[in-house]
């Protein structure tokens, strides 16, 4: 099953609620996906030269200021934690791939959720309401965010296996359904394109399928037109970038989708109750999105 | 609370459960009244199983299954309906203002379904002898194995349109995609043009002129083994 839910500001007016609307979006999906949930949210943009690095450690007594130091020493940069949770957002002007690379070789849990110029990815098991509150969704403001709440199928439930992916900076991707040529690309992707998995999860694939495909130089439209020649399964994707937010469904459709626009906002729900708290959602258009069709929005879509 | 003899059913102020209660209070009665539905907020399984002759106004979206199983009463959703508007109707007739999600009218057995709209995929799947008037587009696989009844579209239809289908009686105004295995165009004869101009006035479509439909149904090649399939099994 799973749920996915997204929402698009258009302007800045909304931006300092951005969490607030979002949060009984991604609760109202907790039928649809009780095991984890996560959220992308692109916010609060790293100064020129810096990048933001959000990381998972199972442990709370983690010392995320001694991996801080390690990157002081090993790069010579400028580094900062803000601590929420289990997880830090680690803002530094070291090399991205190398410091990436840093903090995955400093401890075996040490999980990176994402890295980029505006995206943090929180995500954990249980119940949506609760990881929600934990990380403080509600309070948090920015431009877009996208979220999942997680039925498991594919494997295991576990921090590392909800959604949303990350695999290339300020890119997101959350899937309902589930790829049946998945090992197949990610075989591909390893050999043919140098790329690294962390789970045997199929969106994992997909998100790297999408990074690529970005790297080559397609935009996120043209990426997600590209996964209908590639992927095979069913799958409802809802992907974003620095400034771009995008939807594919699968030809057949299998998936439920439902968006809604205004001027203020595009919203993306698996079920169209996720958005009957949003502002002017009367007036809103609301509609079922095509299979087969990718609708994007933002510069970089 | 009752306004000038209609009953109003808030979501806001009381559970699913309790408006389905409500809703269904008049089973078997043959009791008809007037009632409103307000802030349906996309709820599942809103207005199922009703057996009376009631007009119940919903004033929202709905989620999943509205009107499902329905006998009698006519239902209008002012708003989209979510995945299964109507399915396994038996009599009545149910109005979707909106689009409906997928599944529109799925197996249902009598009765009329009627969207303003557009319909996404898989309407009228397994459809028994309800008739479906969609005032827009169906999406792909619609009529999928429909058995019985009519389904008039006066817009286009998607990808394999009527699939391995029986004997359900396919209309449609606009172009078609595909038509999927064993569904063929035919003939318009004067009964068909009948049945169709009939369905369109009970829908409210005045003025739509029937010689714009085309016909499509059942070649009857799927219906029965044939022996020279044996050695696939």
């Amino acid at each position: 099953m799973c749920g996915i839910v997204g929402l698009y500001l258009k302007g800045t007016r909304l931006r300092p609620e951005l969490g607030r609307l979002f949060t009984p979006m991604l609760v109202e999906m907790t039928d649809r996906g009780p095991d984890s949930a996560g959220f992308a949210i692109y916010h609060e943009p790293a100064e020129r030269g810096f990048i933001k690095i959000t990381a998972f450690h199972p442990d709370p007594a983690f010392e995320w200021e001694a991996l801080c130091d390690h990157i002081r020493v090993e790069f010579n940069a400028t580094v900062r934690d803000t601590h929420n949770g289990s997880h830090a957002v680690i803002t530094s002007d070291a090399e991205p791939a190398g410091t990436v690379a840093l903090i995955e070789g400093f401890e075996s849990r040490l999980q990176i959720m994402s890295s980029g110029e505006l995206i943090e990815i929180y995500k954990e098991t249980g119940l949506p309401q609760d990881v929600a509150d934990q990380f403080g969704l509600s309070g948090m403001q920015g431009s877009h965010v996208v979220g999942h709440t997680r039925m498991a199928t594919e494997s295991a439930v576990t921090t590392a296996g909800s959604h949303p992916f990350s695999t290339g900076l300020d890119l997101c991707l959350v899937h309902n359904g589930s790829l049946s040529n998945h090992n197949g690309i990610r075989e591909h992707l390893r050999t043919h394109k140098g790329m690294h998995f962390k789970t045997e999860n199929d969106t994992e694939v997909a998100a790297a399928y999408i990074s690529d495909r970005l790297s080559d130089g397609r935009s996120l439209h043209g990426a997600l037109e590209d996964c209908l020649e590639d992927l095979d399964g069913f799958y409802t994707f809802v992907a974003g970038t620095k400034d771009g937010f995008a939807v594919l469904r699968d030809p057949i459709a299998c998936k439920p989708a439902v968006l809604a626009e205004t001027d203020d906002y595009v919203a993306f729900a698996s079920e169209y109750r996720a958005f009957v708290d949003l502002p002017n959602i009367a007036h809103a258009k609301v509609w079922e999105p095509e299979p087969e069709t990718v609708y994007s929005w933002g510069e970089q879509a | 609370m009752d306004i000038q003899n209609i009953t109003v059913l808030d979501l806001e102020e009381m559970s699913l459960r309790e408006a389905n209660v409500a809703l269904q209070a008049d089973n078997g009665s043959g009791r008809s009244r007037p009632l409103r539905v307000l802030n349906p907020k996309g709820a599942h399984a809103l207005a199922c199983g009703l057996d009376a002759p009631l007009d119940i106004e919903i004033e929202g979206h709905t989620g999943y299954f509205c009107a499902g199983m329905n006998k009698q009463a006519r239902v209008t959703i002012n708003g989209n309906a979510g995945q299964g508007v109507a399915e396994n109707m038996m009599s009545g007739e149910i109005w979707v203002k909106g689009d409906a999600s997928q599944s529109a009218g799925a197996t249902a057995n009598g009765g009329l379904l009627v969207i303003e709209g557009n319909a996404s995929a898989r309407c009228g799947i397994s459809l028994k002898g309800g008739d479906i008037v969609v005032k827009g587009n169906v999406g792909h696989m619609s009529c999928f194995m429909a058995q019985a009844g009519r389904v008039v579209v006066l817009g286009d239809a998607g990808n394999a349109l009527g699939d391995s289908l029986y004997e359900t009686r396919i209309y449609v105004r606009g172009k078609v995609a595909g038509l999927g295995a064993d569904c063929i165009e035919k003939e318009m004869r004067d009964e068909h043009r009948d049945e169709l101009r009939e369905l369109l006035d009970r829908a409210g479509c005045n003025g739509v002129d029937v010689s714009e439909f085309t016909r499509y149904g059942s070649a009857r090649q799927l219906y029965n083994f044939k022996i020279e399939n044996v050695s696939a099994y």
